[in-house]
């Protein structure tokens, strides 16, 4: 194999395939990447057995060929590069190593046989559909912040992507949950996505993913089967495979009920929260919401090393209320929201609270409160 | 022979009676005033308390405990003598002592008396280590001048002032290890005072039975007489790493407290790390239903010691040690702290069950670490567990039935499994 590459087309291919290899693996070639050759393209295919992603890229091929080598290295060497730099890749069969030459600077790689690169089966996709990368990346960007870390919990270790009705009409949703708080994001269903199966895309696909949607108006093909899902732009394919569970009946948790509304400037809310949650040392902060009419009092009492209060003027007209929340999980809710006020919907200070973003009805967070 | 008497603090050479007030409670030991690690220990404190309180009580035999489903918790002395023992059922107690009088456990004066009682003890030593409520062990290593008397003649003070001041006796030992002083307070309740000197620490000990090394449960006993080990003195002959290869870190622990040799510190403040308890099956068992049945048990008794210690746990930890003594344990961080049974039940249980097959096991046990105190504990709901409040309010109305009438009182069915 022999081609000459532009550095920047370089430095992107390869960065997309070493964040995917897995930094500690036992199996060698699983931190190489697959370099091939042809026509007047050549691909890069990286994978750690869970995600596959394949980035194709314009290139000079002098003579066709595959070879792999490893990722992180490579990457390494492409971004210390001069800018604007041609790059020559060149493999030689025999001596099994990859000549990487710019300017004056040249690097001779190790490589491994390209016939021990694992490739991903494929898979019989049932639904095939094409979105925005604008609508998807709302849609994952929303949700991600509520995935779960617990292990023991898997199937909440990603963004449940499903059909559902929403309250605008049939919409392609993302859901995610930790048990502490939920975030539910529709969007208007694409065609062809009607009897899509509901499937959990695992959070560093979905961390994966979002390089893939940078640019507003692109295309994403979405394909889905039972056990994988791929999404691809012209240059990229990345699929994966999902998680083999069941997401939980969300729909009973998110509250119908709430009654008292509290509607308040999400930015001014949350530096609120952020300045009085500052006297906490404790690792979960639990700050105190006091509402009274149209006003809010944040307060934190930390016995050990503080107290701090804050008020600020809000929206509010019902009966007095005082609840506690998890600081960091305010923080996080409100920062979703991006032009309107927060309105929060409250019923006791023991059941779980529902937020939105103004008037949107495509967006829906829940946060259960904690004893203060 | 160094003598102490009890009831005017006297010092003197000889004598069985004292030389000035002619009291016959006398203590004579050749280390006497050498020893100075003690353990002071309440006699029938719940039950001294009551009869403290209610005058009439006091020539009755007095239970205190739960109703009639309930346990003994503490009998005085007259209900010992008709065999009345702590922990027995009632009826049985009721039985066996038909006159007694029942009294429910009034923890707010037991804890003010405790309060007192640890006043007095600050006052000749900063070495406090309490164990509970009615006893502690006090380290009075060097306190000699300061008070102008030895160590013995101290705690017999303290105990004499105990009797004068709050109206409630304990009994001392007194000797140069944590594990002996403890041992020693034992010998000669009630109103005891006993010595174990160096000298003659390894002839008394092989006199004893093993069951007197704290942490020998039933368990370990079992194992130790299959092993032809009931004394003290059959510990002596085995060699020690025939010990450690047997019962592992027990074994070694055996070897060293069967020679009386106890490095352990009096440690004031000794800061709980974490909270486990552990079960060793007298047959090893690989049988889920089992294990579940001792799960529960196991975290409702590390529950109960978080909650009675104020503290709860951010880590859950699932301990198993094979019949080939090899042993498996997992853990998992909680997102917030927790003390409840149910919850460290469940969190112990998912370990488990993701352990996979781990084989018949001898042992089992679970705990929590990453310790937090009581007040950030279960501060936040499950969103997809929405019966978790109705468990946690269940659990807090058993707790509430367990503290009046006895920790059998009300169980759940798994924990007859």
């Amino acid at each position: 194999m022999k081609i000459s590459i532009e550095r920047g087309t370089l430095l992107k291919a390869v960065g997309q395939a070493q964040s995917v290899v897995e930094r500690r693996n036992t199996i060698p070639i699983l931190a190489n990447v697959l370099i091939e050759a042809e026509g007047n393209t050549v691909s890069f295919r990286a994978t750690d057995l869970d995600i596959e992603v394949v980035d194709r890229a314009p290139a000079m091929v002098e003579r066709a060929g595959a070879v792999t080598v490893s990722a992180v290295m490579l990457h390494e060497i492409v971004r210390k590069l001069p800018d604007g730099a041609l790059v020559a890749l060149e493999g030689d069969a025999a001596s099994g190593r990859l000549t990487v030459a710019a300017g004056r600077s040249n690097f001779n790689l190790a490589t491994l046989p390209k016939e021990d690169f694992p490739v991903m089966a494929s898979s019989e996709y049932t639904t095939t559909f094409t979105a925005k990368a604008a609508i998807l990346r709302r849609l994952f960007d929303k949700a991600k912040f509520a995935i779960s870390t617990e292990e023991t919990r898997y199937y909440l270790n990603g963004v449940y992507m499903h059909v559902a009705t929403g309250e605008e009409g049939p919409a392609l949703r993302c859901v995610a949950t930790d048990g502490h708080r939920l975030a539910r994001i529709d969007a208007p269903l694409p065609d062809g996505a009607q009897g899509m199966p509901g499937v959990i895309v695992p959070r560093k696909t979905v961390g994966e993913l979002r390089k893939l949607l940078d640019d507003d108006d692109a295309d994403i093909a979405v394909s889905v089967s039972e056990t994988k899902v791929r999404f691809a732009t012209t240059q990229i394919t990345m699929t994966s495979k999902v998680i083999d569970g069941t997401f939980p009946d969300y729909s009973r948790v998110i509250p119908t009920g709430n009654t008292r509304r509290l509607e308040v400037d999400a930015t001014e809310f949350a530096k609120a929260v952020d300045r009085v949650a500052t006297v906490s040392s404790e690792r979960s902060r639990a700050v105190k919401l006091s509402l009274d009419e149209d006003r809010l009092i944040l307060s934190v009492n930390a016995p050990d090393s503080g107290a701090a209060e804050e008020e600020l003027a809000v929206a509010y007209a019902d009966e007095k209320l005082e609840i506690g929340f998890n600081a960091k999980y305010l923080l996080e809710i409100a920062s979703q929201v991006d032009r309107e006020n927060a309105v929060f919907l409250f019923n006791s200070s023991g059941d779980p609270t529902l937020m939105r973003e103004g008037g949107d009805t495509s967006a829906v967070y829940v946060v259960m409160p904690m004893r203060v | 022979m160094p003598s102490l008497c009890r009831a005017c603090l006297k010092t003197f050479d000889a004598g069985a009676r004292c030389p000035a007030c002619r009291s016959p409670r006398v203590t004579a030991h050749p280390e006497l005033f050498d020893l100075s690690i003690a353990h002071m220990d309440c006699d029938a404190f719940y039950a001294s308390v009551e009869k403290r309180d209610n005058p009439d009580l006091r020539d009755k035999p007095v239970i205190v405990g739960g109703g009639t489903r309930g346990v003994v918790s503490t009998c005085c002395y007259i209900a010992r003598i008709s065999g009345v023992r702590s922990a027995m059922p009632m009826f049985q107690a009721l039985k066996l002592c038909p006159e007694a009088v029942v009294v429910k456990p009034r923890f707010d004066a037991y804890v003010e008396t405790s309060r007192a009682i640890r006043a007095m003890m600050a006052e000749m030593t900063p070495g406090i280590e309490p164990l509970s409520l009615d006893e502690a062990f006090m380290d009075l290593t060097g306190t000699a001048r300061l008070h102008g008397a030895p160590p013995a003649v101290m705690m017999a003070r303290l105990v004499k002032r105990m009797e004068e001041e709050l109206g409630v006796s304990g009994s001392v030992g007194l000797s140069h290890n944590k594990f002996l002083a403890k041992i020693a307070s034992d010998l000669d309740k009630p109103r005891g005072f006993s010595v174990i000197g160096r000298a003659e620490t390894q002839e008394f000990l092989a006199r004893q039975p093993v069951r007197i090394i704290w942490g020998v449960g039933t368990a370990t006993q079992a194992a130790l007489e299959t092993a032809g080990i009931r004394t003290i003195s059959d510990l002596l002959r085995w060699d020690r790493r025939d010990l450690g290869a047997r019962f592992g870190s027990m074994g070694d622990r055996l070897w060293r407290l069967a020679r009386g040799e106890d490095q352990r510190a009096v440690a004031p403040d000794h800061r709980v790390k974490s909270i486990s308890k552990e079960t060793t099956f007298n047959e090893d068992t690989a049988d889920p239903d089992i294990l579940d049945g001792h799960l529960w048990r196991l975290a409702v008794q590390v529950s109960d010691r978080a909650k009675a210690k104020d503290l709860s746990g951010r880590t859950v930890v699932l301990k198993m040690k094979r019949a080939d003594f090899s042993l498996v344990s997992r853990r998992h961080a909680l997102g917030d702290a927790t003390q409840s049974a149910d919850r460290i039940y469940r969190e112990g249980r998912a370990l488990f069950d993701a352990a996979g097959r781990v084989g018949p096991l001898r042992l089992i046990g679970i705990g929590i670490s990453d310790l937090a105190p009581a007040a950030v504990a279960d501060r936040s709901g499950d969103l997809l567990d929405p019966d978790a409040t109705r468990r946690r309010k269940t659990e807090a109305a058993t707790d509430a039935i367990r503290a009046r009438f006895g920790t059998d009182a009300i169980i759940k069915g798994r924990a007859l499994r």
